[in-house]
């Protein structure tokens, strides 16, 4: 049996998170009652007018800027030209052409398998209308709620032929691409209540054939896993065809979540013939590079660039910069807190264990949360300086998260500060070396591993406050003399 | 004749018009009529004329990001051949 490449195309759709739709000032938002943010235009009523929305268009552009893609200087939308009851004018307004949509010939990077970053070519970022939703009725016939139709959508789709080979690759170029829309502030990223919806389109070749296989495109992906286990069922399913002989069908398939399947989809038509045409009720979009400029000074440092900049200038590894900007805010507040003076690596370490770990049991998020940046700094001062030890520390931090005071209130109101006094400590550690003979014994036979037995103890006898590395020492000069 | 039955045919399936033989036929004579009149555009000389998509000379006319009022939802159901529980009912497109 031969060994198959995979091709994967990524097509993703993303909600604007404008205030109100593409040509109408109807709210957008999601769920409530259906039919109740609707109007004569997103409805398609005759001889209304519709008026394209400037904040949609500016978050297209800064989203292309952001994929460093080339923008069309002149730009004009088009009616794409069918019949589904979700679609209430019997088209869709969207942009048509290879150098007309708002940015084209872009470019995404990923971290590769292998270390170092890949490139994804981005084919085109265009700016359409979503359609409405339909559901089946029990008492027959089909429902229909347009409150949906007419929320800005944007499509982003990857370059033929495609340069995403691995189910992982899909999966890593998908939480990119999320980041940078939610970094952008331009989507919510809500795979799961369809805010972005990601719809792959996947082929198989035997290895060194130049010819493309047939594709299949895959529906129903709610979140990064079925896109990952979708597009790797897909590549094992066209394999299992091609290895009996038969022929990969083109058809769409859509995703069974439960049985981690995929099934071939009934299509609402196989019609490709949408007869495009400009649409004349929307005049064209012309910019000029000084707009442009303006729009490319709002962009934020992006995640990959950010995590590119935690790992060269901070020392940071891949692993924990990766986590760091994989939310905005997190990411926010690891930069604070460097900026207060926080030790890059101990911050790091502090928000990704700990901070991390409470805020999810807890279920809120850094936004939310009760420790600000600026009380991490000074818990990580309080060790830094031996005021505290680190274990003690772990607990004051649990309370700050808890109470949401102040790391040197707390150590001062539990009497935590850590005791660095020799004398102190030496008589605990006489008082344990005296009341373990035996543990000294091994240790004077050779067995030097006991000591840790009678550092424990000290410490357990200090409640833990006892400064570690003066305890070592200590006890190392009292087995030695 | 340029336009074949077949390309009516398939034109006014795309545009859901129930046509028979006879009006087809009609349609077919009046499209080539048009499709005659393009040829006679086609014969103008344009040579440094830029191409152009709209017939109105504007650009970027577009509206500030600010919600209004929708309509009373029994106003959107008023005209639908058929609606219930505030949603416009259509015949069955997908069978299960």
């Amino acid at each position: 049996m031969p060994e198959y490449v995979a091709s994967v195309g990524m097509e993703v759709h993303a909600e604007l998170m404008t205030r109100s739709k593409m040509f109408c000032r109807c709210p957008v938002a999601f769920g409530g009652e259906p039919n109740t943010r609707v109007c004569p235009v997103c409805l398609g009523m005759p001889g209304t007018l519709p008026v394209p929305n400037r904040r949609a268009i500016e978050m297209v552009l800064r989203t292309a800027l952001a994929l460093d893609c080339t923008i069309a200087m002149r730009s004009v939308f088009h009616r794409k030209n069918y019949f589904y009851p979700d679609l209430p004018k019997g088209y869709q307004v969207s942009q048509y052409g290879e150098t007309n949509p708002l940015g084209y010939a872009g470019k995404l990077e990923i971290p590769a398998s292998g270390g170092g970053y890949k490139r994804v070519g981005i084919r085109r970022v265009h700016l359409e209308e979503d359609t409405g939703k339909l559901m089946h009725l029990p008492a027959g016939g089909s429902g229909v709620d347009f409150n949906r139709a007419g929320v800005p959508l944007m499509e982003i789709v990857t370059d033929f032929p495609p340069d995403i080979t691995t189910p992982d690759e899909a999966k890593e170029y998908l939480a990119q691409l999320r980041q940078i829309l939610v970094y952008l502030e331009v989507c919510d990223g809500k795979m799961e209540e369809g805010s972005m919806r990601c719809e792959p389109n996947i082929s198989i070749r035997p290895e060194g054939s130049e010819t493309y296989g047939t594709k299949t495109e895959l529906k129903n992906l709610n979140s990064f896993r079925s896109v990952q286990l979708g597009v790797q069922f897909e590549v094992r399913r066209q394999t299992a065809v091609l290895d009996h002989g038969q022929r990969v069908v083109q058809e769409t398939r859509g995703w069974d979540e439960n049985r981690e399947a995929s099934f071939p989809m009934r299509v609402k038509e196989a019609e490709n013939d949408y007869r495009y045409f400009p649409d004349p009720d929307l005049v064209p979009m012309v910019f000029d590079e000084a707009y442009l400029e303006s729009l490319r000074a709002t962009l934020p440092e992006l995640p990959l660039a950010k995590s590119r900049r935690y790992q060269e200038v901070m020392g940071l590894s891949a692993y924990d910069a990766g986590l760091l900007v994989a939310d905005r805010d997190w990411a926010a507040y690891f930069e604070s807190a460097v900026e207060l003076g926080g030790d890059a690596k101990t911050v790091c370490n502090w928000m990704n264990g700990d901070y991390a770990r409470y805020l999810n049991e807890s279920g809120n998020t850094v936004g939310s949360g009760n420790v600000q940046p600026k009380q991490l700094v000074e818990l990580t001062k309080l060790i830094e300086d031996g005021t505290i030890s680190g274990k003690i520390a772990k607990d004051v931090f649990a309370e700050m998260f808890r109470t949401g005071h102040d790391p040197r209130t707390i150590v001062q109101s539990k009497g935590a500060t850590q005791i660095s006094d020799a004398g102190a400590i030496g008589e605990i550690v006489a008082r344990v070396v005296g009341a373990n003979p035996d543990v000294v014994a091994k240790y004077k036979s050779g067995q030097t591993s006991v000591a840790g037995f009678l550092i424990g103890r000290v410490m357990a006898e200090s409640k833990g406050r006892a400064n570690p590395q003066l305890v070592r020492d200590l006890v190392a000069k009292a087995l030695d003399e | 004749m340029p336009i074949s039955l077949d390309e009516v045919r398939h034109v006014a399936r795309l545009a859901r018009l129930d046509l028979d033989e006879a009006e087809m036929l009609a349609l077919q004579g009046e499209l080539n009529a048009l499709i005659g009149h393009f040829t006679d555009i086609q014969n103008v000389n344009v040579t440094g004329v830029e191409p152009t998509s709209h017939a109105v000379n504007m650009n970027n006319v577009w509206a500030e990001d600010e919600a209004d009022d929708p309509f009373a939802r029994d106003s959107a159901l008023r005209n639908a051949p058929m609606s219930r529980a505030g949603l416009f009912v259509v015949p069955t497109i997908i069978e299960d």
